[in-house]
């Protein structure tokens, strides 16, 4: 085996013990929160007393016992969501890719434009772009998503003075257009602008600035003062030397990040009404609904432990010291 | 006589910093003819390097240089950014001190050998340009499989003889070698300087070797230019300089590095005093004069010039020491 598949190895292994780590933190950590969840969901809601025995049955189980059962599948269909009472899987399933389209999207455009704004500025370090576009991204990266969704949306979706309210103030589409069709898809897509764009803009002052800060730790470096001496073009030397050894650190960063838009997609699907696991997950944490929780806990958790395993791998791809 | 292969004019480069200005060159006026070796020695701090990357023009963009600085008659300085690029790497190379920091972390050596090759003569096909590579690795003693490597995967001389094939690649006629065996173990110092010195001699170019170790320098130079404070303060043929030097700081220069066997440094090295001044507050008089164990009251008043002290020879001193003159303390 050469050491680059030993490399990968290693990583996926490393990930694969996260993982089982997070699963037994994810059953404990629910377990322990205080109050009778039970009672919290079917307070004021019409629910068949059969139906609150069965919750209660479940959760009233010896705690090893519930673990094992847990542990045993923790994909289980059989794991039901007790405030929508159908299989906690059913639910992601149906949500998930309102959540993949939105984040996705943000952090496609959101990497791109940052990397893009960031080389230009690190660049040309204290010029005018730099000094410009560091304000705009410092100003943007302290903002809260929830605080600049909610600028946004009062704004463009309902208004303000002479700005006329044109954005759909929620949802990913009008009630009745078929999703399938043109108009659908045109639809969906007019509904995204406003949560993508508040996505999008936090992401994209965060890789700007990360981008510019190594572009101009690169400066430096003697191996441009030689590509310079060999005759090339500036911009040559900035694309085929000083970016690719600047993108390492920005693109590990991008995707080690990824747990964190996770986050961002919480406070922005709520805002914006977005039917996602962000919203999913925001009506769960008030039940609280345990079994939903866990699930999305778990799959959140696998997509940060899969976006790391890629960061290593990517990084042992662009960086040749790495595989050694 | 044939216009000198490289020349510097009066040449003045002072950088702008947050501290005010800092000449870093205060005018050096040096020509060296085609297939000639100049050796350039002075401590850190003397503009020895600040003089080679003038050469091709790398200087920070915040110095201001005056002077000129004439590669084969044409003013480096004045010409237009696209002669520049076109006169860099394919008439003068530099061979860059650092051999760890010269070359690109991510790309394999032989790409970094073959990119200004196919810069230059673009009418060269793929594999022309790889069997260069490959022979330019064998000219330097480096399997030509090699090429393949990245640079964490070879050694600290592999890298430096890798420096040297990129210098060559373009087969230019004048080499700059900026402290090209610094950070190496002593060694393999020996085995890249002969290499390098090996070569130019084979292919006849102009040789700029810059060094602190004059020994060095007397091996391989026909010439020799002591730096100190931004000025040269000696010149002439580089055994005169190292053995006899005419200016007591060449004198102290040569006294720091012994030669093993010779009687003179049977007791210890001997170093000099004091640290050489800082750039930006070299005062009157001669720059040498606080440190000069032979320094005279009038030593610190007026310009000190460079004046003949023999045939080919030159020092910037008012009380040159004489060849039989004992310099060592």
């Amino acid at each position: 085996m050469g050491p680059g598949a030993r490399y990968a190895l290693r990583s996926v292994a490393s990930g694969l013990g996260t993982l089982l780590f997070v699963v037994v933190f994810n059953f404990f950590l629910f377990r322990m929160l205080p109050g009778d969840p039970i009672g919290l969901y079917t307070r004021g809601r019409n629910v068949p007393p059969e139906q609150i025995e069965a919750l209660r049955a479940e959760l009233d189980r010896p705690l090893l016992e519930q673990f094992v059962t847990y542990l045993a599948n923790p994909f289980a269909s059989t794991i039901n969501s007790a405030r929508y009472n159908q299989p906690v899987w059913t639910l992601i399933g149906d949500r998930v890719w309102a959540t993949l389209l939105l984040v996705g999207t943000a952090i496609v455009l959101a990497s791109i434009l940052g990397t893009w704004i960031g080389i230009r500025a690190g660049w040309r370090r204290g010029e005018r772009f730099d000094r410009v576009s560091t304000g705009v991204t410092l100003t943007l990266y302290s903002m809260p998503e929830f605080w600049l969704g909610m600028i946004l949306l009062i704004t463009f979706g309902v208004g303000v003075g002479f700005v006329p309210g044109v954005f759909p103030i929620g949802g990913i589409i009008t009630p009745g257009v078929d999703p399938t069709s043109l108009a659908g898809v045109l639809d969906v897509m007019w509904h995204m602008v406003l949560p993508v764009t508040t996505l999008m803009v936090v992401y994209l002052a965060e890789y700007a600035l990360v981008m510019r800060a190594s572009l101009i730790d690169e400066l430096g470096e003697d191996y441009l003062t030689v590509a310079r001496a060999k005759g090339l073009m500036d911009k040559v030397v900035r694309r085929r030397h000083a970016v690719p050894n600047a993108l390492l650190p920005t693109v590990t960063l991008i995707l080690l990040n990824l747990g964190f838009v996770v986050s961002g997609a919480i406070t922005v699907e709520t805002v914006f009404s977005w039917p996602g696991l962000g919203l999913l997950s925001y009506d769960a944490l008030r039940g609280p609904d345990i079994a939903l929780l866990q699930a999305i806990f778990l799959l959140f958790s696998i997509g940060v432990i899969v976006a790391n395993i890629i960061a290593d791998l990517l990084y042992a791809v662009l960086d040749p010291r790495v595989r050694a | 006589m044939t216009a000198p292969a490289l020349e510097f004019r009066d040449l003045h480069l002072t950088y702008r910093t947050a501290d005010g200005p800092i000449p870093a060159v205060r005018g050096v006026s040096l020509a060296l003819p085609a297939g000639a070796s100049l050796g350039i020695a002075g401590e850190s701090g003397s503009g020895k390097s600040t003089l080679a990357s003038t050469v091709l023009r790398l200087q920070p963009r915040s110095a201001t240089v005056t002077g000129q600085v004439l590669v084969d008659g044409e003013d480096v300085l004045g010409m237009t950014f696209k002669r520049l690029r076109a006169l860099r790497w394919a008439q003068a190379s530099i061979v860059f001190q650092g051999a760890l920091h010269g070359l690109n972390p991510i790309q394999r050596v032989g790409d970094q050998v073959a990119e200004p090759i196919a810069l230059h003569e673009p009418s060269i096909g793929t594999d022309d340009v790889h069997r260069r590579v490959g022979e330019l690795f064998e000219q330097v003693g480096l399997p030509p499989a090699r090429a393949a490597a990245y640079p964490h995967q070879l050694s600290g001389g592999q890298r430096q003889r890798v420096m040297i094939a990129m210098a060559l690649a373009c087969r230019p006629r004048i080499i700059v070698a900026d402290e090209p065996t610094t950070a190496l173990d002593v060694m393999v110092q020996a085995q890249v300087l002969r290499v390098l010195t090996d070569l130019v001699a084979e292919l006849g170019l102009t040789l700029v070797l810059i060094s602190h170790d004059l020994s060095v320098l007397a091996d391989t130079c026909q010439r020799a230019a002591v730096m100190y404070a931004g000025r040269v303060v000696e010149e002439g043929p580089s055994t005169a300089v190292f053995e006899r030097g005419a200016h007591p700081y060449s004198r102290a220069l040569a006294a720091a590095f012994p030669r093993v066997g010779d009687p003179r440094f049977r007791y210890a090295p001997a170093g000099l005093p004091g640290d050489p001044p800082f750039p930006g507050e070299v005062g009157e008089g001669c720059p040498f004069a606080p440190r000069c164990p032979h320094s005279r009251p009038d030593c610190t008043s007026g310009e000190v010039q460079l004046a003949a002290v023999g045939p080919g020879r030159e020092a910037a001193c008012r009380y040159p020491l004489l060849d039989d003159d004992e310099g060592l303390r």
